[in-house]
């Protein structure tokens, strides 16, 4: 069984700053992390490792720099790294981000599972890891919040998994190779071990290109993504609304003559 | 903290030990402080993040590497949690002897589990009449054919109930004064071996303290440490100048705690207008806090050194390092409740904990009086003629 984690190399804080002329993040001065939300698909796919000595392998698209997300995942315990990590990437939206990883994923084939975590904690969007199962017609599950079983003994494969709704959660099979997003219900992240330190940090990852993965330059990054960030900016902060006081009747019709004045 | 030239690996040490310190200890110091519970979630971190490896040699699981590398992990551990620290601490007590003076078969057998922090281990010495005289140990071991009886009551052990694995200092032959003192290995579940009444202390409450009863212990021949009689004494002795360092680093890590809660604190609480922080009498405070703990540091590492290089008779600076560092650990942690006020007496902040849990490293492992004979008797001995 080969698991393959994709992650993400966020900014380590919730208030993310953004260039107003580039329309692009501000990385001075913020410490990076991997997406907290990787941090329980990593978890996941180490556990999986120790129930089934599942191989794992974890990979993102980044700039060079995204490679110390790579090692910590390893210190996890993650068996292998692949970086994505070419000039012609940048500027990737969702969909071309996904259809890179999906490429990859595709080159380390057999892969029986794909695990994301929800969503990155810098664009929010939750849209690459089923971006992923699109390119590669995979059945796919998000928001995972527990793996009851993996049948690796049937033909297909197949595994059941809670998925997280807003009011409960509903059971789902799928058949396997299948792709999973979790959420933080899922697990409880370790820490990285002192040998898996030690091991990450000797372990030497490829980087892989367009050419790599087989994609033309024209496919990806910038070129190759059907939308464009025209522009982003902070919306202002709502101003404080009216309140109407006194009894319950009294505040109603205030409220409704100020509606009719609107009309 | 200035820059010991530590190595990378070192660093790596540091770096983890204060990530399992933070996320996996300090949410939680309270709870185990109030309830006085063992703490069994941070022993499985520290474990599962490979802390238990430190000093054991890689051939028994450990990942080789020396006493400095254990302090740079109590200190880290300490400057969060003293009780937790001494848990952690404690079960490299028992482990020392094991490491030091074991037979190769006592190797294979003890120290992997105790690498991998699936056991525990304690060091079994003091006795209601025997503390810092240590000679003066009546637990009894007597021989009856292929096996040992242990009989006794052994009192203040630290992992006490929670370990697995036991080193007991027990007589062997009375008509032989230091010489009728041999060490043994004991396992939880031996017959005849049960755990006795849990202290309440004052501080370092995330640690079992408990009483070893032996009542017609009986154990195997083999579980004699180093497979001779008579070691006891010696065993005692090299074991604690290779643990004193450890004691010395987990004052060091309270200071350290302590120092950065006051001067938080001090940078945020305004009185007279003005931050405390920006009022000389506060600044000096601070100032002879910061000094004395990096010469502490500075003491302890260059004795953990001097131990990993192989330096021989190095029981006098071992007790420097532990009375010195213990004794900056209780001035620190005292003058940081000082500076909180009325607050650090309360224990809503954390601060009194410190001051709480510097005291015992004052007194165990040697009192800091028998650590002031330990360094005499050293000098006389090179200087008196």
């Amino acid at each position: 069984m080969q698991i393959v984690v994709c992650i993400k190399q966020v900014p380590q804080t919730t208030e993310v700053k953004i260039d107003p002329q580039t329309n692009t993040l501000v990385r001075e001065g913020v410490s990076s992390i991997i997406n907290p939300f990787d941090m329980y698909a990593i978890e996941e796919a180490v556990r999986l490792k120790e129930k089934f000595q599942a191989k794992t392998t974890v990979i993102t698209m980044g700039p060079p720099q995204a490679e110390a997300a790579l090692r910590e995942a390893l210190s996890l315990g993650i068996d292998n790294a692949v970086h994505l990590c070419d000039r012609a990437f940048a500027g990737s939206d969702t969909w071309t981000t996904s259809l890179v990883l999906a490429k990859a994923i595709e080159k380390l084939s057999p892969v029986d599972l794909v695990i994301c975590g929800k969503q990155a904690s810098d664009g929010d969007t939750a849209q690459v890891g089923p971006g992923i199962a699109s390119h590669l017609d995979l059945p796919q599950a998000t928001y995972v919040r527990k793996i009851d079983t993996i049948h690796l003994d049937t033909n297909p494969k197949i595994m059941v998994v809670e998925r997280l709704l807003e009011d409960g959660y509903e059971i789902l099979e799928l058949k396997l190779p299948a792709l999973i997003t979790v959420v933080k219900e899922i697990n409880e992240p370790r820490l990285p071990s002192l040998k898996g330190k030690l091991r990450a940090k000797k372990e030497v990852i490829p980087a892989w290109t367009h050419k790599d993965i087989g994609l033309s330059q024209e496919a990806v990054g910038l070129k190759g993504s059907p939308t464009q960030v025209v522009k982003i900016f902070t919306p202002p902060p709502k101003k404080g609304g009216k309140i109407f006081e006194g009894e319950p009747q009294e505040a109603v019709s205030g409220l409704i003559k100020e509606i009719e004045d609107l009309l | 903290m200035l820059d010991y030239g530590l190595t990378e690996e070192q660093l790596m040490i540091k770096e983890l030990a204060r990530k399992v310190a933070e996320e996996k200890i300090k949410p939680f110091s309270k709870q185990w402080d109030e309830e006085g519970e063992f703490p069994q979630e941070a022993i499985k971190a520290l474990a599962q993040s490979d802390l238990f490896t430190l000093c054991i040699p890689e051939e028994y699981g450990g990942m080789g590497g020396g006493l400095l590398d254990l302090c740079i992990a109590t200190e880290e551990v300490s400057r969060v949690d003293g009780g937790v620290a001494a848990s952690y601490a404690a079960s490299f007590l028992g482990m020392f002897p094991i490491l030091l003076f074991g037979t190769e078969e006592q190797k294979k057998k003890y120290l992997p589990p105790l690498a991998s922090g699936e056991k525990l281990s304690a060091f079994a010495l003091t006795e209601p009449e025997a503390g810092s005289d240590a000679g003066a140990v009546t637990t009894k071991a007597e021989k009856e054919g292929d096996f040992y009886i242990l009989n006794g009551l052994k009192h203040f052990i630290t992992n006490g109930g929670d370990a697995d694995i036991y080193t007991v200092i027990a007589l062997t032959d009375k008509s032989k004064g230091p010489r009728g003192i041999s060490a043994f290995i004991v396992e939880k579940g031996d017959s005849g071996f049960s755990f006795g009444k849990k202290e309440d202390k004052m501080g370092i409450r995330a640690s079992s303290t408990r009483e070893l009863i032996f009542q017609d212990c009986k154990i195997p021949k083999e579980r004699l440490l180093g497979g001779k009689e008579g070691i006891g004494f010696i065993v005692t002795m090299k074991t604690f100048d290779q643990s004193r360092p450890g004691v010395a680093a987990q004052a060091v890590g309270i200071a350290q705690g302590s120092l950065e809660l006051a001067v938080e604190y001090a940078h945020q609480r305004v009185q007279f207008g003005q931050k405390i922080s920006s009022f000389q009498g506060i600044q000096w405070m601070l100032a002879d806090m910061a000094t004395k703990v990096e010469a502490a540091r500075s003491l302890v590492y260059a004795v953990a050194r001097a131990v990993d290089r192989g330096a021989k008779n190095i029981g006098s600076y071992s007790a420097q390092a532990k009375l010195f560092a213990s004794d900056v650990a209780m001035e620190v942690a005292t003058q940081a409740v000082q500076i909180f006020g009325g607050y650090g007496y309360m224990r809503d902040y954390p601060v009194e904990k410190f001051m709480r849990d510097a005291k015992i490293t004052q007194i165990y492992e040697g009192t800091n009086q028998i650590q002031k004979n330990i360094i005499a008797l050293n000098l006389i001995k090179e200087f008196g003629k």
